[in-house]
């Protein structure tokens, strides 16, 4: 509990820099000459908070002397880590650093409801839960559902601009932003890239489900829902490569995907019924 | 005349298989299974769970007759979906095996023929004449593992072809999948028993509550094995009353007669006899109780096993007595450990037994139990009977209710052993795992061509299927060495 409450802070401090990045940020917006400043300060905030969220998880693991990934609260923080870890990722690989303005609202929202509404003290797994299989599947899911949002981000990003250049010029805070077509590549490498990651949690959560509840697929909601994710991704990749759908309609079916990912996650955990459900939230 | 309408018809499959197997429909049809999927998460589903599709009749009975005819409640084995799942893998099929024989013949073969103008391509070079450039770059392509087709005055060299190996893979392995998971419900079978500590099961289809197998399995064709329930131990967490741990202690035998050996069955560790595994899925109390009719004759006794409502295993059942005269049926609730509040009576405060306490009310009359109509074993239809007494026993405690008494001996644990044979479980494991491996293979390989062709100058470009980044690298790396 004691190292619960150092965990807790860790979340605190996490927050308050998030809030100073997002300050950092819009100004990023309007004043140009403090823009490289600004914005430098904003990403090693985030790479601070990233390593203090870091910490608050595996802190929450050892308070609770298993991998912390047995609740709603345990998986919202989780899954906030993986999300910003993807964007600090994709932020060395490409320049992304105008997402950090959406990312970090995203990250702060995941992690406000987090601590406000489904905060539970740390608890021993029920017995379905002890499973080496736990820290496979889940972590293979939080990660895949980590970089599919961000693969969202950047699609919405597109659809919005496209929006806006389609009426004109771009206005001067979008200016920074990468060209459309670099934001139409970039959603589909991080779906592509992650794809198999997510045929693997799946593929793990059959084997788990297999040894835990004696069969390997049974259409649980979140099985079903997970299923329906599979596809929407595997249509969209076919979209890609083999009909060869670039822009507005790839981001469409890309944005609808992860969609399907977040009603998962959000739906079928709160009110949705199945085996999926555990201990409170 | 009469050709006409049988080349018609021939013609019309023919546009037909053409239609089904182009990506355009193959993508539809992904789509809507996507789809498809949807009500079945929504609307409670009669292979998960039977009870809240009755309630839900029961709720909304004109509805649900509708919902029922479109197989609403049946959706994952329901004709269109079915349907759907069935067109996808056709088209699937005939999408793969042309495009598998074409691969396996462009292993053996050579990359294609440099095209005529190579300033077409991408990241197009011109160097300076040097006749020694064409041995320079395959020299160089080779070391790079590029496939190398040498002409007179050019080089067409390939790379990548893993990619096309690996996606052919990821898709012949969801054939694989359907093909297991089709032998896993022809050939399987599925059953469960629910059994007191102390009690022997014996693996024959008789012995279980309920048991349904596969088209083509045969009912004798069970391993014979036995076990005998020899102790079932659940640990709870003191501070918030979850269980943290299930253990069921079992002598199995196989085949039956052999010597027994002792077996631990966990939530997440089945007991495993080849392709049957044995599932701890629930467990609950059996409260043990006597009863005897006014001469003192026993009519009854043994455990009765109930239904747990919450997680303190406040336990509800019934105990049915036929063959008294009136019959008598006991409507109990067990309370592991008994406490009592203004709001809800008596409940349960933790899950094991501390303090337990047998609730009964008592009715006599007809229990229907030869109205042919299937009863539930924890519920009495008491249409047709009356109360005579209400009562809470304490351990030991005997009640006289008048046409006889009851006496709560104690209790024993139950466990719902799902018994489950699935033959087709190890093939679509590999083929889930050979999905994974192709789908890595395939999305992590850059398929790209490169062109050298020499005339008054020497020309260097190449093409990367999908716009794959890192050709203009290699592009760049062949042109510096080129140049010496």
């Amino acid at each position: 509990m004691a190292v619960y409450t150092i965990a807790f802070f860790a979340h605190a401090i996490e927050v308050a820099f998030s809030v100073r990045n997002n300050a950092d940020n819009d100004q990023t917006k309007f004043d140009f000459s403090r823009t490289e400043r600004s914005g430098r300060i904003g990403s090693a905030m985030m790479t601070l908070a990233f390593t203090l969220l870091f910490a608050g998880v595996i802190f929450r693991g050892l308070s609770a002397h298993r991998v912390p990934w047995g609740n709603m609260y345990e998986f919202s923080i989780t899954g906030a880590l993986a999300f910003s870890g993807a964007y600090l990722f994709a932020l060395k690989k490409y320049k992304l650093r105008w997402l950090g303005l959406p990312v970090s609202i995203a990250v702060l929202l995941t992690l406000g409801t987090a601590v406000t509404l489904l905060y539970r003290p740390s608890a021993p797994l029920v017995p379905a839960l002890k499973s080496t299989w736990l820290a496979i599947h889940v972590s293979a899911a939080i990660v895949s559902g980590g970089v599919f949002l961000l693969a969202n981000a950047v699609a919405a990003t597109y659809l919005i601009l496209d929006r806006i250049e389609e009426k004109g010029p771009r206005p001067a805070w979008a200016l920074r932003l990468p060209s459309l077509e670099v934001l139409d590549q970039l959603s589909y490498r991080l779906v592509a890239f992650v794809f198999p990651l997510w045929t693997f949690a799946v593929i793990a959560g059959a084997i788990w489900a297999e040894s835990a509840w004696g069969r390997y697929w049974g259409w649980d909601p979140k099985e079903t829902w997970a299923f329906i994710t599979w596809v929407a991704y595997a249509a969209y990749l076919h979209a890609r490569v083999t009909i060869g759908w670039r822009g507005r309609r790839a981001a469409w079916l890309c944005l609808f995907a992860g969609s399907t990912f977040l009603f998962n996650y959000v739906y079928v955990n709160i009110w949705g019924t199945g085996r999926h459900t555990y201990s409170g939230l | 005349m009469s050709i006409t309408p049988e080349l018609g018809a021939v013609g019309f499959l023919r546009w037909i298989w053409r239609q089904l197997t182009s990506m355009r429909i193959a993508l539809i049809l992904l789509l809507l299974l996507g789809v498809a999927a949807i009500p079945g998460s929504i609307f409670p589903q009669r292979s998960q769970n039977p009870m809240k599709v009755q309630e839900f009749f029961t709720n909304n009975p004109q509805l649900a007759r509708w919902l029922d005819r479109v197989k609403i409640f049946d959706v994952y084995s329901s004709p269109w979906f079915s349907a759907i799942y069935l067109l996808l893998f056709i088209s699937l099929v005939g999408c793969v095996l042309p495009r598998t024989l074409e691969h396996l013949k462009a292993i053996g073969a050579k990359p294609p023929l440099t095209p005529k103008f190579l300033d077409r391509m991408e990241f197009h070079n011109d160097l300076d004449q040097n006749p020694s450039s064409l041995d320079v770059a395959e020299k160089w392509l080779k070391k790079n593992h590029f496939r190398v087709r040498r002409e007179a005055n050019s080089i067409s060299a390939e790379k990548g072809y893993l990619r096309e190996t690996g996606n052919l893979l990821f898709h012949l392995s969801l054939l694989l999948i359907l093909v297991a998971v089709g032998v896993g419900s022809l050939y399987g079978s599925k059953g469960e028993a629910i059994l007191n500590v102390g009690e022997r099961f014996i693996n024959t289809p008789t012995s279980y509550d309920n048991i349904t197998f596969g088209k083509f399995q045969r009912e004798g064709s069970l391993i014979p094995f036995s076990l005998n329930i020899t102790n079932f131990v659940a640990t709870y967490d003191p501070a918030t009353n979850a269980p943290t741990d299930y253990k069921l202690t079992v002598q199995s035998a196989n085949p039956i007669g052999s010597k027994p050996i002792t077996r631990i069955i966990k939530v997440n560790s089945p007991l495993t006899f080849a392709s049957t595994k044995i599932y701890l899925q629930a467990n609950g109390y059996s409260p043990v109780v006597t009863v005897k009719d006014k001469s003192g004759k026993v009519v009854f006794s043994g455990p009765v096993a109930f239904l747990p409502q919450d997680g303190n295993l406040t336990s509800v059942g019934a105990i049915k007595v036929p063959d008294m005269k009136p019959q008598i049926g006991f409507v109990a609730t067990f309370l592991p450990t008994a406490d009592r509040s203004a709001a809800s009576g008596a409940f349960s405060s933790y899950p094991e037994v501390l303090d337990p306490r047998l609730l009964l009310s008592v009715w006599a009359g007809n229990l229907g139990l030869d109205s042919g109509v299937p009863q539930s074993v924890y519920r009495i239809n008491t249409s047709k009977m009356t109360r005579i007494g209400l009562k809470a026993l304490t351990l030991n405690q005997s009640y006289d209710f008048g046409e006889g008494s009851i006496t709560f001996d104690g209790w024993k644990s139950w466990v719902n052993l799902q018994i489950v044979d699935d033959p087709g479980k190890m093939y679509a494991l590999a083929g889930g795992l050979l999905a994974v491996l192709g789908l890595l293979i395939s999305l992590f390989t850059r398929q790209r061509r490169i062109w050298v062709k020499i005339s008054d100058r020497v020309e260097v470009a190449g093409l990367a299927k999908n716009g794959v980044p890192g050709l203009k690298e290699e592009v760049e790396a062949l042109v510096k060495v080129l140049k010496g």
